[in-house]
């Protein structure tokens, strides 16, 4: 019999850390993220791991990166204002290849905005927050039980790339309690940074295997552009390590795409959607075919580096006639859709910013009104068959 | 000095420092510290800021991570809990602790966490071209005070004392024939806790030239003149420092017994050293007294 917990996303976030092998949690009190740091705090001693309330978000960060280069798996949670802090370390640890998991439960709005209030604006900061051209990961998940095992592979993608991982949750998601089938050990795949071949052989940089420090190689970190050693470079060879260093992610997108795909071979209409507003487009899935109208559902689990060949696959045939981006900000993920699609079928946005979830009857009626009079009228027909 | 020279990484030889600075003496004192210790290269961690003092880390031959601006203590922090074996020696020059990383200064010192924290103070940021600093002296030309400072500054030492620091103590690059340094260095680095060094270096290229202050040498007579070693306190001041600390007289008071002679000098000595309980420490015994507990509780249970 497999075990079942009723447990919130925060709850389900810590523990698949825990299931993760995190063994150096930093982190710093910030709704709605604050449970993920209450649970590492009582558990991470009595587990002969190492917790630490910070002075501050950069603090926090500095400190996970600080120690993933002493050889822990480290991981931080955090909300916007906090995300917004950590962004000078999330540029350090993308430029040191540094493996390390931040969770950032999305808030409402710049600044305070608003705390205990959803959204799913941080999609572009995930990305981009940082300055410079830099390489990074970003996941996502729609419920419970996914938010345990995105957690468990927002850990995978770091160790096994060396690369800073973002897993974004929202408020509703953090706060949300699903009963779920709780992971036992050895059920969901754990993957660990893999030593070098000798300390000897080993460069810090660009290559494969990691050392910690004081791992029997003295070698240099730093921020600054630099060759395998960890040494200053310029021009040409800085240029070179940048390029590698973003190959090393963006060629691997398709093996990074975690999604599910719910597309009948006669929809017409696409909802491309992730995080927490996945649930009511797969309930507005439902709605639409009971009067009438087929549509299918792209869930995007990974976000970043964006699954485009994906994208292309579910529009592939000419079946697809629109698609429907709902998110709960103003236009993000939208942005990158209509980019990569490029004129191919009409893209259209539904965002909600009020702090409240996009309902299922929004995301039906916005197809309705995209699919236009035509689709509109067969609805009646159906209706109106169905009900004669 | 063959010693010295076994622990630099020749290939980033030569240093970016300007003829005349003061940091590479404080390097050659660091180094020879570690080298009295009989520590290996290999249990040596070194992790510096952002600025001239935080290029200190690719010269030197040991674990060695040059990290952002100010942020140096937070990511030792997290080197020092996830390896506590690890000897971890911290690199900052006095824009970056208590400027930039002011916050992180003061939570490390609270902490007592067993981190050695080396300040390069010369009183400006340096590498971005002599600009104020916490720490410039008032009346002081800087490239953003060039009539003259009117921010007071701060007292680095005194400041890592009011936080909690458990080992605080001052030197300058001036005569160091007495090794006061060294000998600073390595108690500090002996040390169970958190450990400041503060040191106060000539930095000829901005604050000397735009002080009219001379050459690297006339500077370090000054550093000489402007301090005054903590022995030489007249016993009065000793009172009132301990009476302070220990917070027995109130501050009026202890105004009215500041002597005169002690205006516009920079004490020099070491102001801490104390045995507290260390983070680290303290962190492990949470980790087994709650394991025991949870142990016995799961036994109480069966």
């Amino acid at each position: 019999m497999k075990k079942r917990r009723l447990v919130q996303g925060n709850e389900a976030c810590a523990q698949g850390g825990l299931y993760a092998g995190c063994d150096f949690y930093a982190g710093y009190p910030i709704t709605p993220a604050t449970e993920i740091l209450e649970i590492m705090a009582r558990e991470m001693p009595r587990q002969g791991r190492v917790f630490i309330q910070m002075e501050d978000e950069i603090a926090s960060i500095s400190a996970i990166i600080g120690a993933a280069w002493a050889g822990a798996k480290t991981m931080t949670a955090t909300s916007g204002p906090g995300f917004s802090l950590m962004q000078e370390g999330i540029g350090y640890a993308a430029i040191t290849e540094t493996p390390c998991v931040i969770v950032d439960s999305q808030r409402w709005g710049p600044s305070t905005g608003q705390p205990t209030k959803t959204s799913q604006a941080d999609l572009m900061q995930a990305r981009w927050g940082t300055h410079g051209d830099h390489p990074v990961i970003v996941l996502t998940a729609s419920g419970v039980r996914d938010t345990f095992e995105m957690t468990v592979e927002a850990f995978n993608f770091a160790e096994r790339y060396r690369v800073p991982v973002i897993l974004l949750l929202d408020e509703v998601l953090s706060h949300l309690r699903e009963d779920i089938y709780w992971p036992e050990p050895g059920e969901l795949e754990v993957i660990d940074r893999e030593p070098p071949s000798s300390p000897e052989a080993f460069a810090p940089f660009g290559g494969h295997g990691f050392l910690p420090l004081g791992g029997g190689k003295r070698f240099n970190v730093t921020g600054m552009a630099h060759d395998k050693q960890g040494f200053v470079a310029r021009g040409a060879q800085a240029a070179a390590g940048l390029r590698a260093l973003m190959e090393r992610i963006e060629g691997q997108t398709m093996t990074m795409a975690r999604y599910s795909e719910e597309i009948p071979d006669d929809a017409e209409t696409l909802i491309v959607a992730y995080g927490i507003t996945v649930r009511a487009a797969r309930r507005a899935v439902q709605l639409l075919a009971a009067e009438g109208l087929v549509a299918g559902l792209l869930e995007l689990r990974t976000l970043w580096p964006f699954p485009a060949e994906l994208l292309r696959g579910a529009i592939q045939g000419g079946q697809i006639k629109r698609v429907l981006v709902p998110e709960l900000n103003l236009g993000q993920l939208v942005l990158e859709v209509e980019r990569i699609l490029a004129g191919q079928v009409p893209v259209a946005r539904l965002g909600r910013v009020d702090g409240y979830l996009i309902t299922p009857e929004q995301i039906a009626e916005a197809i309705t009104e995209q699919a236009g009079p035509s689709a509109e009228s067969k609805r009646q027909r159906r209706a109106a068959h169905a009900t004669s | 000095m063959p010693r010295v020279e076994s622990y630099l990484r020749g290939e980033e030889l030569p240093h970016v420092w300007c003829a005349g600075c003061g940091n590479g003496t404080i390097v050659r004192e660091l180094i020879q510290a570690v080298d009295q210790l009989g520590w290996s290269k290999d249990e040596v961690a070194v992790i510096g800021g952002i600025g001239c003092s935080g290029r200190t880390p690719f010269i030197l031959d040991f674990n060695t991570m040059h990290t952002t601006h100010g942020r140096a203590l937070a990511f030792a922090t997290g080197v020092k809990l996830a390896r506590p074996e690890l000897h971890v020696v911290v690199a900052s020059g006095d824009g970056d602790a208590s400027g930039i990383g002011g916050n992180h200064f003061i939570h490390a010192c609270r902490r007592n966490i067993d981190l050695t924290l080396l300040v390069f103070n010369n009183g400006l940021y340096g590498q971005t071209g002599g600009q104020l600093a916490p720490t410039t002296p008032m009346g002081a030309r800087t490239a953003t005070t060039r009539t003259g400072n009117i921010d007071p500054p701060f007292d680095i030492a005194q400041l890592a004392l009011a936080a909690g620091a458990s080992f605080v103590a001052r030197t300058t690059t001036f005569d160091n024939q007495d090794q006061e340094m060294k000998r600073f260095i390595q108690l500090a680095l002996a040390h169970r806790g958190f450990s400041l060094v503060e040191v106060l270096c000539q930095c000829p290229t901005y604050f000397g030239r735009m002080n009219g202050l001379g050459d690297p040498h006339e500077m370090l007579f000054h550093l000489r003149d402007e301090t005054l070693p903590l022995e030489e306190l007249p016993e009065v001041l000793h009172r009132w420092e301990e009476q302070v600390r220990a917070q027995t007289v109130s501050l009026e008071q202890a105004k009215g017994m500041l002597p005169e002679e002690l205006a516009g000098k920079i004490l020099t000595g070491i102001f801490c050293n104390e045995d507290r309980p260390e983070y680290t420490q303290s962190y492990q015994e949470l980790q087994q007294s709650l394991q025991t507990h949870d142990k016995q509780e799961k036994a109480g249970v069966a």
